[in-house]
């Protein structure tokens, strides 16, 4: 159509300067997307988490734990299909710096109910076997090139010494979006060794992790769980998996807030770049347009050249700005699994990235094609004349 | 022939600050249909003034303009472009082409406000570029072309929506001597042979030559002159 190549060959005129416009755009848009996928990485279990799952832990804080004879009491609860247990095991791999999360728990029920860990029937069979076994995420194996039957040794913190476990068996998540750098070994492991050292954290869990028969009751059973053990030495908070994630979030919810207004600001100030561009763009063809009203083209044709301009000019940088983000958030999410474990585009984000593209794209065109409009028609045919 | 271009009392003035400054006093003036008028004076006199005015780009403050018997101040400016959309071509100094258009498809332009087909649009202006003698140009860019064949261009494009009337501001005062009398002999041409109707400013006196009446301003001032050539 005449007026899409009248407006791709203006784009074209300073091809400096619509390059790097669109270069901008594109580091921003970059920028955007990446810093909105750190902050859904940390929403990640919170969105991961299941309707009708729930976790109870000491009330005064994930620090302490719980005797394992909660374990049955928390099974006759009415309402209350299968319940599974777990304590942070918090070691270190070789050095500090590999960072991944670890668990001591019941291997016969653990898998049963965390349904999104996938583990062949074969693998859960060898490690139910062995109680110096363990099971780690396919990412993390991949990370430190474990394969099976290797030998692990973990450093403990919480519980001190060397630990060594004998990998048996690799998990896959169910979703693309299953956290799968999670490492897991027997909780009676842990126990029996602490028994031997005569440790006073015998017996003790730090979270216990049930299924419910009915979402909406969630609110009722963690009442019914809380008051069971309600004035006895381990007093309790249950909540739904989403609260208990989203607590952890809590936690960096400061650096979440930062990170959204650092992601505005680049938003701003693209929009300021992108409204520079169409104004340079737009003064230096006052007389065209001048020539084009004379000619009898309404300020709708006029608003459609410079509108159509600058929103080809964002769009187009904005898609190639997520184009070029894909690669990056692949790259991010392998070298840095350990910080993010969970590192992945989602559409809501790219969708945020040609919204925010659009707008700067309608904002840039509006300042300086309601100056050309604002000027008399006569007076843009004089200029340079 | 009836006026199509008729004026009285008319007057203009720009406010500058809180100063206001006249620059039309009081113009009487009646152009019949296919006359081809010249307007003369110094720098300054209002003469693109008077010539935006009957074109339609400009309001005046005073007196009355009826052109083709509508009196176009009353217009909303909507109405006023699309009533210079359909009754003026223009040709400006700097010939004013789109620098990303090619000739033929700067020839074209105007023709998008018509409800003509692409393919129809196409045709008349390949026949108009063919009629200023630039049809082995029609796809070279306004730089590719000299001020001559730039200002045919835009002749061309003056002509192509075949205007009641043509404006034509100092048409040849960029141009050498033999464009501006190949300019000059092809405003004549459409005047005689199709009988257009030319209102053109120009400073040049060969120019005013081929006008049938000129006219001279001075400070807002329309003199009285006599036809250049009397009416046959
Ligand atoms: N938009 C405007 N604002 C103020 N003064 C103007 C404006 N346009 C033209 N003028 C003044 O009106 C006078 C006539 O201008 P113009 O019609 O361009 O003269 P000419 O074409 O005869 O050289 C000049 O003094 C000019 O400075
Ligand atoms: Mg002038």
């Amino acid at each position: 159509m005449f007026f899409i190549k009248l407006i791709l060959r203006n784009l074209l005129r300073q091809k400096l300067r619509t390059g790097l416009t669109i270069l901008g755009i594109m580091v921003a848009v970059i920028a955007f997307c990446l810093l909105t996928t750190v902050v859904n990485s940390w929403y990640a279990g919170v969105d991961a988490a299941v309707a009708k799952r729930l976790v109870t832990r000491n009330a005064i804080s994930l620090a302490f734990s719980m005797p394992l004879s909660y374990l049955n009491r928390i099974r006759q609860v009415d309402g209350v299909q299968a319940v599974t247990y777990a304590n942070w095991f918090g070691g270190i791999y070789i050095n500090e710096k590999n960072f991944f999360p670890q668990f001591a728990v019941d291997a016969e029920s653990y898998f049963d109910i965390t349904t999104y860990y996938r583990l062949s029937a074969e693998q859960k069979k060898a490690f139910l076997l062995d109680r110096q076994g363990a099971v780690a995420g396919r990412k993390l194996a991949e990370q430190y090139g474990w394969k099976i039957g290797d030998v692990i040794p973990l450093r403990g913190t919480i519980y001190p010494g060397n630990w060594s476990f004998v990998l048996r068996g690799i998990y896959h998540g169910a979703e693309k979006s299953t956290d799968e750098s999670t490492f897991f070994f027997h909780w009676q492991n842990l126990n029996e060794t602490l028994k031997k050292r005569n440790d006073s954290r015998i017996d003790q869990i730090g979270v216990f992790v049930m299924d419910i028969n009915h979402a909406e009751r969630a609110a009722e059973i963690s009442h019914h769980i809380d008051a069971t053990f309600k004035n006895s030495l381990a007093e309790t908070l249950t909540e739904t998996e989403k609260a208990f994630q989203l607590s952890f979030v809590a936690m960096v919810e400061a650096i979440v807030v930062a990170i959204q207004v650092v992601s505005f600001v680049v938003i701003v100030i693209i929009m300021a770049v992108m409204a520079n561009t169409m104004a340079m763009n737009v003064r230096e063809r006052e007389r065209e347009y001048a020539t084009m009203r004379a000619l009898g083209f309404g300020g709708g044709y006029i608003g459609a050249l410079i509108l159509g301009e600058s929103v080809i000019l964002s769009l187009s940088a904005g898609v190639l700005g997520v184009w070029a983000t894909l690669p990056l958030v692949d790259l991010i999410g392998e070298k840095l699994v350990s910080f993010f474990p969970i590192f992945l585009l989602s559409q809501a984000t790219v969708l945020k990235a040609f919204a925010a593209a659009l707008v700067v794209g309608v904002v840039a065109a509006v300042f300086p094609l309601a100056s050309v409009l604002r000027h008399r028609v006569g007076d843009g045919l004089r200029s340079m004349g | 022939m009836s006026a199509i271009v008729e004026i009285v009392n008319l007057g203009k003035y720009y406010r500058r600050g809180e100063q206001i400054v006249p620059v039309l006093n009081d113009i009487n003036l009646s152009i019949r249909e296919g006359e081809f008028i010249g307007l003369m004076g110094p720098s300054g006199s209002g003469k693109s003034t008077l010539l935006n005015l009957i074109a339609g780009i400009d309001r005046p403050d005073s007196g009355s303009l009826r052109v083709g018997g509508i009196d176009i101040a009353g217009l909303s400016e909507s109405e006023l472009a699309d009533w210079r959309a359909e009754h003026v071509g223009f040709i400006f100094q700097f010939y004013n082409l789109m620098p990303v258009l090619t000739a033929l498809e700067n020839v074209e332009l105007p023709l998008l406000l018509t409800d003509l087909t692409r393919r129809q649009r196409r045709e008349h202006a390949e026949l108009v570029l063919d009629l200023v003698g630039l049809h082995d140009r029609s796809g070279h860019f306004p730089h590719q072309l000299s001020g001559g064949q730039q200002q045919r261009v835009a002749i061309a494009r003056a002509l192509v929506t075949d205007p009641t009337l043509i404006v034509a501001d100092e048409p040849t005062g960029d141009l050498d001597r033999k464009s501006a009398e190949e300019v000059l002999e092809l405003l004549e041409r459409l005047n005689q042979e199709i009988g257009k109707t030319i209102i053109m400013v120009t400073h040049d006196q060969r120019a005013a030559a081929k006008a049938h009446q000129i006219r001279h301003l001075d400070k807002g001032v329309l003199s009285e002159d006599q036809p250049f050539l009397p009416d046959v």
